[in-house]
């Protein structure tokens, strides 16, 4: 696919990034390439994911020391660039903590960790993230997270609400995020943070497809 | 230079849902503990610290606290300052 190449950063503690990097690679022919945490040098990557684990042992708050990383002080004129951004699970704490997304993460409602598939609804096409054509409304991704109930006060809640910055919202809450919401963008939409791993879902032989389109969308312009 | 110790406490905002300190008050009534009313967990961080003054070390201590120690949408912090 030309010669378009997504990052995909490597925190101490991460643990989905060969997984981003398959699904890229092996289901999406999409060329990635390794980005070290303490690389701050984006030049040569057109998108951006950070994936799913547990960056520095999710020491003090999940997210709250891979913010000061020099990769991530690097993100922000990435960002400003309108390149795009994907934060999974551990990812999308890390956009929070960094403050390139509203709200926070913190322990699920049953403090349990939960591993398992859920229905999301596509509520907003902010950022082209999601096929929400006519047929694809509703979608099935995995979650594996203990702290991923999303929370924010309501003036930030009406905020999301407005601006159709709300791009999932789980049809049974598994860990009691406000509204429902499961993922959601920043005002320019090329910034998406969702707790799912839709890099989990690209292929049939282990658990559907639901995810290609996601990690697909990172090559939009 | 003088050294200081500082004692941060940092608590999740009332309006944020406390599962942990939930379970432990559940747990404390079960350990026959009567009128419990409220049980909520929070954070305390001890840090010794060298400045010239208590204001200077106050103003690293408020930036510490507002940047990494606290994530203020869903904590608030304070702090107590002891010159040694």
């Amino acid at each position: 696919m030309d010669n378009f190449t997504v990052g995909v950063v490597v925190f101490p503690g991460s643990n989905c990034d060969r997984d981003v990097s398959w699904a890229l690679e092996g289901c999406l022919d999409i060329r990635t390439k390794y980005l070290w945490h303490e690389s701050s040098d984006l030049s040569d990557v057109d998108a951006i994911v950070l994936p799913g684990g547990f960056s520095y042992g999710d020491y003090l708050r999940c997210g709250a020391i891979a913010r000061f990383s020099p990769l991530i002080n690097a993100l922000d004129e990435f960002v400003k660039s309108g390149k795009r951004v994907l934060g999974i699970c551990n990812g999308f704490q890390i956009l929070t903590e960094s403050g390139f997304l509203p709200g926070a993460l913190v322990a699920n409602k049953n403090l349990n960790f939960i591993c398992d598939d859920v229905e999301l609804d596509i509520v907003s096409s902010k950022g082209g993230w999601f096929n929400n054509g006519d047929e694809k409304q509703t979608i099935k991704l995995p979650i594996a997270h203990g702290e991923g109930r999303y929370h924010c006060d309501s003036d930030t809640l009406k905020k999301l609400v407005d601006n159709e910055l709300i791009s999932l919202r789980y049809k049974n809450n598994p860990n009691g995020s406000s509204f429902d919401i499961a993922g959601i963008t920043n005002e320019k939409g090329n910034v998406l943070g969702l707790m799912p791993h839709p890099e989990r879902a690209c292929d049939e032989t282990i658990g559907g497809t639901d995810g290609l389109f996601t990690l697909k969308s990172l090559i939009l312009k | 230079m003088d050294q200081f110790a500082v004692k941060v406490f940092v608590r999740l905002r009332p309006s944020v849902l406390d599962p942990a300190g939930e379970a432990t008050k559940s747990a404390s009534i079960k350990l026959g503990a009567e009128g419990i009313k409220s049980l909520r967990i929070g954070k305390m961080i001890e840090v010794k610290i060298e400045g010239n003054s208590e204001n200077e070390v106050r103003e690293k201590i408020d930036l510490l606290c507002d940047r990494l120690f606290a994530n203020t949408v869903i904590e608030d912090y304070e702090y107590s300052l002891e010159k040694l």
